[in-house]
């Protein structure tokens, strides 16, 4: 098969590999696991024909190592998952963030915890993204609603690593991962395609982790004669070990600034609905799908209500968030899982504004009349 | 290089010994000896054969064996 | 460019002096591999140094080429990344016997399985050195160690019998006393295309000695003597005997095609492929 043209039906999960192929990535490791196999066997088929490399490895933990040793050779790498193979990533995403490595890791998450229900959708690894791997760090997440969306989040989920040198995580679910949706895939030339600053200095003044103004330091690659020397130890700008506790401090804000202080920059949102509303929809991927039919049946019942998608999750939009909450009667967070962005709502509720949950934990898409159900309550 | 005409020069470098005593148990030539601390001593420097297996062995780069040509 | 570059050109000397115990043989296998890569002209820029965990997994901190130093046992998984991403890079995995074979295990076997075209060393010393002397997958049954105070209840892995029968190219086996043959083995798995293993019985005084080595530093590079034979020796023993010691020697070496050859055989791609070298 080569790149598909024009109008085509396709799953979530080939748009992902398709998003990626076209991102420039050239090295896909992984180990299957339902529901997100399918972004592995698109690759095998397709990277060698780009000059990449697909490896199937032994499990999750050498499937995410193994793209972080081939992004530090130069190469845009990335990995899928589902939550359990999420969870044995999580000790080398920290190595990965900590290494400051451009990678992807997708996770089309599925019924946990444990083996759950391995075919059905939930979206209940939302914190553990934002804190599966041990230690301060920061993330970035990005949740995609439809098949067509999962295409460009997947190239942008490449364009944030590269400028921010840190790994991206797709939080992807099993509706959007297998269901089967009218794409088209864009001509490659008409992306926007970030790559990774090298450096600007001669080998010998190269420091590999001394930071550019932005925070984020040029990356050569190995085999370069720019030395890299990359540690999940603490270190210098020099990269070997330093264990002092100035240097330590240094690193840590570094890495949380180098993304928090462009919060900005990363954060997607879409506003479906009438501008003021009653009650305000807050969601993200599959549930934000039916959040939207939930906003015309409101309608129909005269019931005005608006929805604030968020289709970057992690860093959280405080801000839109929070006015958001300050314009509307009450909010409804529609999410697959026993309440986990809610939290984050609430952290940023400065009004008091009353959230409700809708929560679906049905091993199925979410189902309108739980968030019909949380509409009614909150309007009570 | 004849061994006749050769003779060598032997470093070591007290800041990064650690007295293993390696250098002194297993030289073939009984070259070295210990001080009161153990650090080693290049008692007879005359008897090496250059055979370098001190500088190998040693486990902290303490040791360098030079050569220094006679002729 | 081939240029007598000298060990120092790999070897970071001003970290001098080493963090490894007095009588501790790391220091010496890393002299062993900065010669081999010296008398192999192998750029540094074109040597990534792959490390767990553990005491041996500090060794990148001295060395000049490129490394890398990721989480306990992955230093395989690391390496089968970086040299698919570069495939002219040579790849040298350092790990030891806690990492390369318990926690690591399953990396171990299955990089030796592809045959990938790595360079595995691994420190063996019987124990967990670096949290305190704990026993470890090559601990010899019923040594003492502090998780076992009345004796190791398991057998020790065979290193290089396990990374033969996974299906390694090269497989060495030498101690940290038998320096030359230690360079020379290193220096022909840098060679060698394919996976190959180099197992280095590795001196611990500090712990595994003093539990179970009556003396000092030196008693502990003399038990490495003492435990191990070589080829020609092994085969002149009794079977009886020969369950007491280590064979040293190289133990395989033959020229099974590697991952990356098989696969781009497979999959040979378009004109951007990357092939890498080979060496």
């Amino acid at each position: 098969m080569s790149r598909p043209e024009g109008i085509q039906l396709m799953e979530g999960n080939h748009a992902c590999a398709w998003g990626a192929i076209d991102a420039g990535a050239r090295f896909f490791a992984g180990y299957p696991i339902t529901p997100s196999s399918e972004i592995a066997e698109v690759c095998a088929r397709e990277l060698p024909a780009y000059g990449g490399i697909f490896i199937q490895m032994e499990d999750e933990i050498g499937s995410i190592a193994a793209i972080i040793g081939a992004s530090l050779s130069g190469k845009k790498s990335f990995t899928a998952t589902s939550g359990p193979g999420f969870s044995l990533m999580q000790e080398n995403l920290g190595v990965g963030i900590y290494q400051e490595v451009p990678c992807v890791i997708v996770d089309i998450q599925r019924v946990g915890p444990a083996t759950g229900l391995a075919t059905q959708p939930a979206q209940a690894d939302v914190m553990q993204a934002r804190w599966g791997t041990h230690g301060d760090h920061s993330i970035i997440a990005l949740s995609p609603a439809t098949v067509q969306e999962m295409y460009y989040l997947t190239i942008r989920a490449f364009n944030l690593s590269e400028r921010f040198r840190t790994p991206v995580i797709i939080l992807g679910d099993q509706v959007i991962g297998q269901t089967y949706e009218n794409i088209k895939l864009p001509d490659p030339s008409s992306l926007d395609i970030i790559e990774r600053i090298k450096p600007f200095v001669s080998p010998e003044d190269y420091f590999p982790y001394q930071p550019d103004k932005n925070g984020v330091p040029p990356m050569a690659a190995y085999g370069d004669r720019h030395i890299v020397h990359a540690s999940s130890t603490c270190h210098d700008e020099t990269g070997y070990s330093n264990f002092k506790t100035q240097t330590n401090r240094a690193l840590l804000t570094r890495l949380k600034d180098k993304i928090y202080n462009y919060t900005d920059e990363i954060v997607d949102v879409e506003h479906f609905g009438p501008d003021h509303a009653e009650v305000t929809l807050i969601s993200y991927g599959a549930s934000s799908r039916v959040c939207k039919y939930v906003v015309g049946e409101a309608e129909k019942e005269g019931i005005r209500v608006n929805l604030l998608r968020l289709i970057s999750i992690w860093p959280f939009p405080d801000r839109i968030v929070r006015e958001a909450l300050g314009k509307t009667g009450a909010v409804v967070v529609a999410e697959m899982n026993q309440g986990q962005l809610i939290g984050e709502v609430n952290r940023v509720n400065a009004t008091n504004t009353p959230v409700y949950l809708a929560s679906g934990i049905d091993g199925a898409l979410i189902d309108p009349d739980i968030i019909m159900a949380a509409i009614r309550e909150a309007l009570k | 290089m004849n061994k006749t005409n050769m003779a060598v020069t032997i470093r070591i470098d007290e800041a990064f010994c650690k007295r293993c005593g390696f250098c002194i148990e297993f030289c073939n030539a009984n070259v070295y000896e210990a001080d009161k601390d153990g650090l080693p001593l290049v008692k007879d420097p005359e008897k090496c054969t250059n055979c370098r297996l001190c500088e190998l062995r040693c486990p902290d780069f303490a040791v360098s064996v030079e050569v220094v040509d006679n002729e | 460019m081939a240029v007598n570059l000298g060990y120092k050109e790999y070897f970071k000397s001003d970290a001098l002096p080493l963090m490894w115990c007095a009588g501790c043989g790391n220091g010496i296998i890393l002299r062993a591999i900065t010669e081999a890569l010296s008398d192999l002209h192998i750029p540094p820029h074109q040597v990534v140094i792959s490390t767990g965990i553990g005491c041996w997994g500090k060794a990148d901190d001295y060395m000049k080429t490129h490394a890398f130093h990721g989480s306990h046992g992955r230093a395989l998984a690391f390496g089968t990344g970086i040299k698919l991403g570069n495939p002219d890079l040579h790849v040298i995995a350092l790990m030891g016997d806690g990492d390369a074979l318990a926690i690591g295990g399953n990396h171990f076997i299955h990089a030796a399985r592809r045959n990938i075209d790595i360079t595995a060393i691994i420190s063996n010393n019987f124990n967990y050195g670096m949290t305190g002397g704990q026993y470890s997958p090559t601990t010899p049954l019923s040594s003492s160690t502090t998780t076992s105070p009345a004796g190791v209840a398991e057998p020790g892995f065979d290193v290089c019998a396990l990374s033969e029968t996974c299906g390694a190219n090269y497989v060495a086996r030498t101690t940290a006393y038998h320096v030359t043959q230690l360079k020379r083995f290193i220096t022909a798995a840098l060679l060698k295309q394919g996976f190959s293993m180099v197992e280095v019985i590795n001196t611990c005084p500090t712990h595994f000695g003093r539990r179970n080595i009556p003396g000092d530093t030196v008693s502990m590079m003399k038990y490495l003597k003492d435990i191990t034979v070589s080829k020609a020796g092994y085969e002149k023993l009794d079977e009886a005997d020969k369950e007491k010691y280590l064979v040293t020697g190289e133990l395989v070496n033959r020229e099974r095609p590697d991952y990356l050859s098989v696969y781009r055989e497979m999959n040979p791609g378009g004109p951007e492929t990357d092939r890498g070298e080979g060496h």
